[in-house]
């Protein structure tokens, strides 16, 4: 019953989602939000799902990002086979990094997938076949499947939400199947899941590259809406930026990160307009160049969530409503109790 | 001229120089985030913008109120100190319960912010800063001309970092801080103020930071962004060196600064990723690091 609830919830958001090109708005901003939504869901699936904080999963949006737009630019695959290549780079990415990197635990962790990542992306910032500071630019979308022209925005929207549809439904399997049962012990108390007899690093380091495959699958996309790849997708502060996405949205929970997602972007494009309008209103010159510092703004964010937010918006939303339904149900057993007696 | 590997010798020791120069940074940076560390089991991401505080400090001193070099190598790491200290007491006390991730989340919110304060406020172009008087000019050591500076910052270095050093593992108050990195409850059941203690010790390990930003105004560009590339460099050599040990974290700063100069001379392409490889390469060998305990 409760799953059917659930499911409702979802479709509803998806026939939302279909409708808003009717409704004026941006596609390029649903489909760039939808590329960071399926960004953030699959580094969900490591720090809500499993408990591992990857300081370093920009290395796999970036790097996806670079081969994806390589395939398609300088080799002229079809676009499937430049998603495909986009996520596959991901996951060999992924393999890499996480066998190195869960061979410590905790905050090591976090440092290891920081290092290496920044690793990767002095690579990107030398080789050629990224364009260096200038990135790679001008990558054709092409067609899907050979008949399916993906050069029309509207298009392209649609297959954005078809990937990302079927992305969030393997992330939902695999959260709730015997797997991701595991993966949640191992969050919990990782000594106790290797007592019961579970390999715990070969299942961190399956979880570590299925995200990473994911974060592939989202880097590639984004290559194919944008049309280009730079470094900034590979730099740390887009891990730190999927970071705040989940921390903000909730932490282990389905939705969390595609609403962290969504304020994040739209702040990013937005806080500029937010600090002229504060600017006006209060007269402090300083605001009118807060779309330059929008690192503060992204900062202080952090900085609220870390201190007072911990379970962000839906983390706090299902708490709130888990405990309206305790007190319910207590006074409902309570009322029953009275006319019993 | 004397050559070796085909390259000059002088050359190759004003690279070594070079190489001990960053090396004295990666060692007071690495040095600072153990000591915190230990104590209050935080890794600061908050250092590498501390350490950029230091510099800017250290060029507005100097550009707003004249004050000079010297004076501004004790008066910056006190102000970042104390800022530090604030830090700790207002944000940082309350997460020492939760899980250690969120320590390093919130310090990491606290870099945003800070890099983004003084970005907005001077951009992302260097700020000149000029080599003091009586360390201009360079000497010639008969075998290598060595500027005067750069042998000024290695020095320097080395004698904060042993001076910590010598505190730590000599004095009274240094085994207060053993202690209370052992175990902070029963340190406080002896009547020892480990909540004063874990401040304190926040407070010098930025210190340190600032301390290091002041040496590095003159030869390194002093801009807002100076610290964020540094400190993940630093998280490599910490993931190597271990956290365990002060010398440790000492000698394996120094080290990799002096490979990554030599890299510089004979592969220069790699000099800016070796640290991340050396790194790669203890994880496979030595999991826990070259002076680290397996936890």
């Amino acid at each position: 019953m409760k799953l059917s609830r659930e499911f409702i919830v979802y479709a509803a958001l998806v026939v939302v989602v279909m409708l808003l090109p009717a409704l004026d708005v941006y596609p390029v901003f649903v489909m760039k939000v939808l590329c960071y939504a399926l960004f953030a869901s699959a580094f969900n699936l490591l720090i809500g799902f499993t408990g591992l904080l990857s300081f370093g999963h920009a290395a796999f949006l970036g790097g996806a990002a670079y081969a994806a737009g390589h395939a398609l630019k300088v080799w002229g695959v079809p676009t499937e086979a430049g998603l495909l290549i986009g996520l596959v780079a991901g996951a060999l990415l992924g393999l890499v990094m996480g066998a190195l990197a869960i061979r410590r635990s905790g905050i090591y962790f976090s440092m290891i997938t920081l290092a290496l990542a920044q690793m990767l992306f002095f690579v990107f910032l030398q080789a050629n076949f990224t364009g260096g500071e200038d990135g790679l630019q001008s990558v054709p979308r092409g067609t899907l499947l050979g008949f399916i022209n993906l050069e029309d925005d509207l298009t392209l929207y649609y297959v954005v939400l078809g990937i990302f549809v079927l992305s969030f439904l393997l992330i939902f399997r695999t959260v709730h199947s015997p797997f991701g049962q595991v993966l949640k012990a191992i969050r919990e108390n990782e000594a106790r899941a290797t007592s019961l007899g579970y390999d715990t690093a070969r299942f961190k380091l399956l979880a570590f590259v299925l995200s990473a495959a994911l974060a592939g699958l989202a880097g590639a996309t984004k290559t194919l809406v944008l049309g280009f790849a730079t470094l900034t997708d590979a730099h740390w502060s887009t891990s730190g930026l999927v970071i705040l996405m989940v921390l903000m949205g909730g932490m282990g929970t389905m939705l969390g990160p595609i609403l962290g997602a969504f304020i994040v972007v739209a702040l990013e494009n937005k806080v500029g307009d937010i600090g002229m309008f504060l600017g006006k209103a209060t007269g402090i010159a300083w605001f009118n160049g807060l779309g330059e510092a929008v690192t503060v703004v992204i900062g202080l964010i952090f900085v609220v969530c870390v201190m007072s937010f911990r379970r962000g918006i839906i983390g706090e939303l299902d708490a709130w409503w888990s405990r309206r339904r305790a007190a319910r149900s207590t006074a409902v057993a309570r009322s029953a109790q009275a006319s019993a007696e | 001229m004397t050559e070796l590997f085909g390259i000059p010798l002088s050359a190759l020791l004003s690279q070594l120089l070079l190489g001990l120069v960053n090396g004295s940074f990666y060692a007071m940076l690495s040095l600072g985030l153990a000591v915190i560390f230990g104590l209050l089991n935080v890794i600061n991401f908050a250092h590498g913008a501390l350490y950029m505080m230091g510099a800017i400090f250290a060029w507005m001193g100097l550009t707003y109120f004249g004050i000079n070099y010297w004076a501004m190598l004790i008066i910056a790491p006190l102000l970042v100190g104390v800022f530090g200290m604030v830090l700790e007491r207002l944000l940082l006390r309350h997460l020492y319960k939760l899980d250690h991730l969120y320590g390093l989340l919130l310090t990491f919110g606290l870099t945003l912010l800070i890099e983004g304060f003084f970005r907005s406020f001077y951009g992302v172009s260097g700020l000149p800063y000029q080599v003091p008087d009586a360390l201009q000019g360079a000497t010639n050591l008969g075998f290598m001309i060595m500027p005067n500076y750069r042998g000024w910052v290695v020095v320097a270095s080395l004698a904060v970092c042993l001076a910590t050093w010598y505190v730590i593992e000599r004095t009274k108050l240094g085994a207060l801080l053993r202690a209370g990195t052992e175990n902070a409850k029963l340190t406080e059941a002896f009547g020892v103020n480990v909540p004063l203690m874990v401040t304190l010790t926040y407070g010098f390990g930025v210190a340190l930071a600032a301390f290091a930003g002041v040496l590095a105004a003159p030869i390194l560009q002093v801009q807002p962004l100076m610290g964020s590339n540094l400190i993940i460099v630093v998280f490599a050599v910490v993931v190597i060196g271990g956290m365990g040990s002060i010398l440790g974290s000492i000698l394996t700063g120094l080290g990799l600064g002096v490979i990554e100069g030599f890299t510089k001379v004979f592969y220069p392409e790699a000099s800016a990723t070796v640290v991340f490889l050396i790194m790669a390469i203890v994880l496979l060998i030595r999991p826990a690091g070259l002076f680290g305990k397996e936890r």
